[in-house]
């Protein structure tokens, strides 16, 4: 076995494997750039070598610099991560040159699978069900368009060294076969330099369900049974599980076996996934081969109890793999929820900054369940703009399915992150969604149904009453300190009432509040009541309530009057007024929100460093209107269409917040 | 016997209509309360008692007899706010418009002087159309009046207005002499001259918004402290506000029981100072995470934001807060910062109120608007502020202290009683780049040599222990420990005692 290893990644995933070295007894060495100075990977590895500036592409992808970094530790094997340098065949190369152990497959796999039409040739050849489609490369639109007929309607148009998305169309006719071959080719010769396009059947209804493998150096090879990633959001994986709701155990069995076919095929060692699209009827078609550990590991890892890192590395040392296919069972349900840096109130804009507050969930392990935090950051840290915007790897473990996902959603209500816009509401609020909750899932499912993007859950009427019932005894708590205060008129103190309006999601619910020692009856004017008891206390930012016997945790945020509560997805303001101070609040007017269609709105705290624009001035769509410049990077405002600029509010060295009106047009 | 009765019954009935039904519907329509509707929420419920409900005036000009409103257009009394005693005025705008007359006047300054005696602070609801025209030089004495009781109790008792309506002319003046103003937003406004007679005289088109709303208050002419969306959330504010202050300047501030630990450490601190010196933080995040439970209530937070102003409390005792705010101007002072940290800091001083100040200051902001706008003496309201306040000063440096903004801000030198250090500070007479240019101006030509100069001057100078070695820093601490320190220091303060040598009063450069 090795004694020391260095870590090619930064963020969780290096922290992951550096958890799974330490346990094994390996020295670690961790790489880091100038933006991650004092990030948790360079302070849990055992030695941390600078490696450059914060681009990835002068630090973390540079090669040199990584073999720099070996060399002068002596580290005897790399763990390349995911993304960098992991599908990197020089990198494998160079490695192997200098004598270090590649944790990860051959050079010879990497490469072979890198390319989607080789690979989907290997994959035909080793009997792996493919995707009708024409693996040659197409000339012209009319060769297009005939291809696109022989495999029937609707097709998929791709980009051979695309991804993200980019060079992708979809044609239902001739005539967007024919538009959709041109674009796609003018797009990948923009984007990835490389203009090879190909055609494939589109399949309908289609999942993202991925093969997890694994290969020792001594020719075994098995299956460790499927993930299930169809949450996506722009091809980005969002919620993963594993098992697959959908799958059945011969489709299983069948898709595992032709996954570890295809890792014989191109004489595969370590951890790798076989990636297949899988249709209504439970067709399946191999997509890629990703010839690394994937970001989504760690279900696997908890349904079958297998430290995929762990084997990694002592596949990598040679050791044969300590089981077989038929020890490998499924063990419960897992789910993953990715937490982005994303605002999914600003249709997912990255956010970046400082994470004032980070407090995950309680990690922990019981038969009932397992709660389990991938993460690289901390309270205190920076999400910068360099790299890639997860947070953390939020899973859980139950069961059952339906128990995995309460599971989640009772983790995510307590997961604490202030600072920074983030993707948490969201998640809470897929996993509360009837579709997600029914495994009716297909790889459309964010984009049909939050076609207008997302704008916060609404609380359902049970869930609301007793969120009421909660900010009720809150409040009561903090009301009666405040006439704790000193300096109070002897005999003539405030008297408590017991009797409260609470004002949410547009209700007012009266209420009555009875307390007592170890807790509040809250009666509803329908005479049913909640019993609420918690340790709350004025100030505190996680309430740990409960209810009735159930656990409802909740964000809390002081407002005037009332509480901005977070839980479930749902983001809102609960007031809590008197009787007669909850009638007069009603004649307060309704504000609208100011029109900011016509304004253009500063999009993250930063200093104005030009504007390039002057009140009158007419600009066109995509014009330079100013440039913003935060965390030390330049960002250009454009307009969104053709309009007058009629006001100017900002002038070059100005500090703007968020929202902060630049500029006004007519 | 049961006839009197009845008719007091009445009689009250009547004076609690204001200006009747129709009046009090105009005034619901245009989303404001009627003046005794806001006392009701501002005070603790059924705590109003009221004085003079059946006072009338006794103009008989401009057939003036006719009417005689009962209470003659203003609410005024006493009552508790979380059980400790407050005075309030309420002007009732359904009654002639809530104009003042000589009455009215009379009926503010009776609780006013109660208030001054009896050391209770005065809450004022502004709602007002302005002088009584009719009563012609009698109004404006009865504002004169008004006005010599706002001085009189100035540093007395803590005076706090809210304007609800209209506030025009002369009727500024009693806002602008009290300790707080704070508005309600697109139904309240003040100025001087309202927006007609701005046309006559300069020719300027502009609107009573935007002469004198409350964002014009709040973020050109810092006249208000701050703005609230609706009457209801202003009087939930001004509640929570009160809870802040001492009744009087005779006593300590008021003390809460209270739920978050002195020695809570906030690990995160240790890293808010970022790497690079010239990158901005967010200095509220220091207020917060060092104030009891987070709770912060700032005061004129839309204006000057390169200076934070406002009020947390520290194991259940009040503080104000004064803090450079790296995120705007790169935390310089600058005339508007001078100006709105002063005051905030005399006020503090009149009342007892313990003084935290967080530095992180580069220097003044220079430039020609600033030095022909007189930065010089606006600086030094500062600077004197904090020189002549006796209460307890404990001041964390942060990052950076330099030149004479670092003696202004709360410095040792000026009787600070605590000064700590985190160990990112840089206390120096300015920054490395400045001081290595001055210093070796032979060099300039040679970047080599002068960057080594500067790196030089960094080692040397650009850390706390060069103040530290002379005593100018007390303690270099953790940044984590921020809270725990700065709450003991505090502790050891709370029977400080100061003598100063008698004097009419000192002569602020105002």
């Amino acid at each position: 076995m090795f004694n020391k290893i260095l870590i090619a990644n930064r963020g969780e995933i290096a922290c992951r494997v550096i958890k799974t070295a330490r346990k094994m007894g390996i020295a670690t060495v961790a790489v880091y750039s100038d933006a991650d100075r004092n990030a948790l990977h360079v302070e849990m590895a055992d030695e941390a070598v600078h490696i450059g500036p914060p681009p990835a592409n002068q630090s973390y992808i540079v090669i040199d610099k990584v073999m720099e970094a070996i060399r002068q530790t002596g580290a005897e094997a790399v763990h390349p991560g995911y993304g960098f340098l992991s599908e990197n065949m020089k990198f494998a190369e160079a490695l192997e040159a200098a004598g270090v152990t590649f944790v990860g497959p051959p050079s010879p796999a990497i490469e072979a699978m890198g390319d989607k039409i080789t690979s989907k040739k290997i994959a035909q050849k080793a009997g792996v069900s493919t995707v009708p489609g024409y693996m040659g490369l197409i000339e012209d639109a009319d060769e297009a368009v005939k291809i696109s007929r022989e495999i029937g309607y609707p097709v998929m148009i791709k980009a051979s060294a695309g991804g993200g998305g980019k060079g992708m169309r979809i044609a239902w006719s001739d005539e967007e076969a024919r538009e959709g071959f041109q674009s796609s080719k003018n797009e990948a010769a923009s984007s990835f330099g490389d203009d090879r396009i190909f055609i494939e059947k589109f399949v309908t209804q289609p999942r993202h369900i991925e093969i997890q493998v694994l290969a020792d150096k001594h020719g075994n090879c098995v299956y460790l049974h499927e993930r299930e990633c169809s949450i996506q959001r722009r091809n980005q994986k969002v919620i993963e599980e594993a098992p697959s709701p959908f799958l059945d155990p011969e489709t299983r069995k069948a898709m595992g076996e032709q996954a570890c076919a295809l890792a014989r095929a191109v004489g595969y060692t370590s951890a790798g996934t076989v990636e297949f699209i899988v249709d209504g009827d439970k067709n399946f078609y191999f997509l890629e081969m990703n010839t690394r550990l994937q970001v989504e590991h760690p279900v696997t890892e908890l349904i079958t109890g297998v430290d995929l890192v762990e084997q990694m590395i002592r596949v990598a040392a040679g050791e044969r793999l300590p089981f077989a296919q038929q020890d490998l069972k499924i063990d419960g349900w897992a789910i993953e929820s990715r937490l982005y840096a994303e605002d999914p109130y600003r249709n997912f804009l990255p956010s970046i900054g400082r994470l004032t507050r980070y407090r995950p969930p309680a990690e922990a392990a019981t038969a009932a369940g397992v709660v389990r935090n991938d993460t690289g950051v901390y309270e205190g840290g920076e999400i910068s703009m360099y790299y890639d915007p997860m947070i953390a790897k939020l899973c859980t473990w139950a069961p059952t399915r339906g128990e995995a996902i309460e599971g989640m959603r009772q983790a995510l209500d307590e997961f604490e992150v202030e600072g920074i816009g983030h993707n948490l509401p969201f998640l809470s609020a897929v996993m509360d969604h009837p579709r997600f909750v029914s495994g009716a899932i297909t790889t459309a499912f964010i984009a049909e149904e939050y076609p207008d993007g997302f704008e916060g859950a609404a609380l359902e009427t049970g869930l609301l009453r007793k969120v009421a019932a909660c900010c009720a005894a809150m409040h009561r708590v903090a009301e009666i300190r405040r006439t704790r205060i000193s300096g109070r008129m002897d005999n003539h103190e405030r008297h408590v009432g017991e009797d409260w309006v609470v004002t949410l999601q547009g209700e007012s619910i009266p209420v009555s509040i009875a307390a007592d020692q170890a807790g509040a009856t809250v009666r509803f004017a329908d005479g049913t009541r909640h019993r609420v008891a918690s340790d709350w206390t004025p100030g505190q930012q996680l309430a740990r309530m409960d209810v009735d016997g159930e656990r409802v945790v909740m964000k809390v945020g002081k407002i005037p009057s009332g509480f901005r509560i977070r839980l479930r997805g749902a983001d809102i303001k609960v007031h809590l007024r008197t009787p007669p101070a909850a009638k007069l609040a009603e004649l307060m007017p309704e504000k609208a929100a100011p029109d900011t269609s016509k304004m253009l709105l500063c999009p993250m705290p930063g200093l104005v460093v030009k504007i390039s624009v002057e009140e009158g001035q007419e600009v066109q769509e995509g014009q330079a209107l100013c440039t913003v410049e935060a965390m030390k990077m330049e960002n250009i405002l454009r307009a969104e269409r053709k309009a007058v600029v009629t006001k100017i509010n900002a002038e070059a060295g100005a500090s703007l917040k968020v929202d902060d009106v630049i500029m006004e047009f007519e | 016997m049961k006839d009197i009765l009845t008719e007091l019954e009445r009689r009250r009935e009547t004076a609690r209509m204001g200006g009747g039904q129709r009046r009090i519907d105009s005034q619901h329509a245009k989303g404001k309360l009627t003046a005794r509707e806001r006392i009701e929420l501002l005070l603790d419920e059924g705590s109003f008692e009221e004085f003079d409900m059946f006072v009338a005036h006794r103009c008989t000009e401009f057939g003036m007899e006719a009417e005689r409103p009962a209470g003659d257009g203003v609410v005024t009394g006493w009552g508790t706010i979380n059980g400790r005693q407050v005075y309030v005025f309420a002007q009732d705008f359904t009654v002639m418009g809530g104009s003042v007359s000589e009455t009215h006047g009379q009926k503010i300054c009776k609780i006013m002087d109660m208030a001054i005696q009896n050391g209770a602070p005065v809450i004022g609801l502004n709602d007002s159309g302005g002088a009584r025209i009719q009563e012609g030089v009698d109004s404006l004495a009865a504002y004169g009046e008004v006005f010599e009781r706002n001085i009189r109790a100035s540093g007395v008792i803590p005076q706090i207005s809210v304007i609800m309506g209209p506030c025009a002319g002369g009727a500024v003046y009693s806002p602008a002499m009290t300790d707080f103003i704070y508005m309600v937003r697109d139904s309240s406004y003040m100025f001087v001259t309202g927006p007609d007679v701005v046309k006559t005289v300069t020719n300027e088109h502009v609107t009573a918004e935007e002469l004198g709303g409350a964002g014009t208050h709040t973020r050109k002419s810092s006249v208000a402290d701050g703005a609230f969306e609706n009457d209801v959330e202003a009087l939930s504010e001004i509640r929570r506000l009160f809870d802040f202050l001492p009744l009087n300047n005779r006593q300590k501030p008021p003390v809460r029981p209270f739920f978050d630990s002195p020695e809570r450490l906030e690990p995160s601190l240790d890293t808010l100072v970022p790497d690079n010196p010239n990158q901005p933080y967010d200095m509220r995040e220091l207020i917060l995470k060092t104030a009891d439970e987070g709770d912060f209530f700032e005061v004129q937070k839309d204006f000057a934001g390169n200076i934070i102003t406002g009020f947390i409390r520290l194991e259940g005792r009040t503080v104000g807060v004064v803090a450079n705010q790296p995120m705007v101007l790169a935390g310089c002072l600058d005339i508007d910062g001078s100006r709105k940290a002063a005051r905030f800091v005399r006020f503090c001083d009149a009342f007892e109120i313990p003084i935290l100040t967080f530095v992180d200051v580069p220097g003044f902001l220079p430039g020609t608007g600033q030095e022909y706008g007189g930065v010089i003496k606006h600086g030094a309201k500062l600077l004197f502020a904090y020189g002549e306040a006796t209460v307890p000063k404990v001041t964390v440096i942060t990052r950076k202290a330099y030149g004479g903004a670092y003696v202004v801000m709360s410095s040792k030198h000026l009787r600070g009683d605590f000064t700590y250090a985190w160990p990112t500070a840089e206390i120096a007479v300015m920054g490395a780049k400045g001081a290595t240019e001055i210093l070796y101006r032979s060099e300039l030509g040679d970047p080599e040599k002068i960057a080594r100069r500067t790196a030089d001057y960094e080692d040397r100078f650009a850390n706390p222990f060069v103040a530290a070695e002379r005593g100018f820093v007390d303690e270099v601490i953790r940044p984590q420990s921020t809270r725990k320190r700065v709450a003991r220091a505090f502790a050891s303060l709370r029977s400080k005692a100061v003598q100063m040598p008698w004097k009419k009063h000192d002569n602020i450069p105002l």
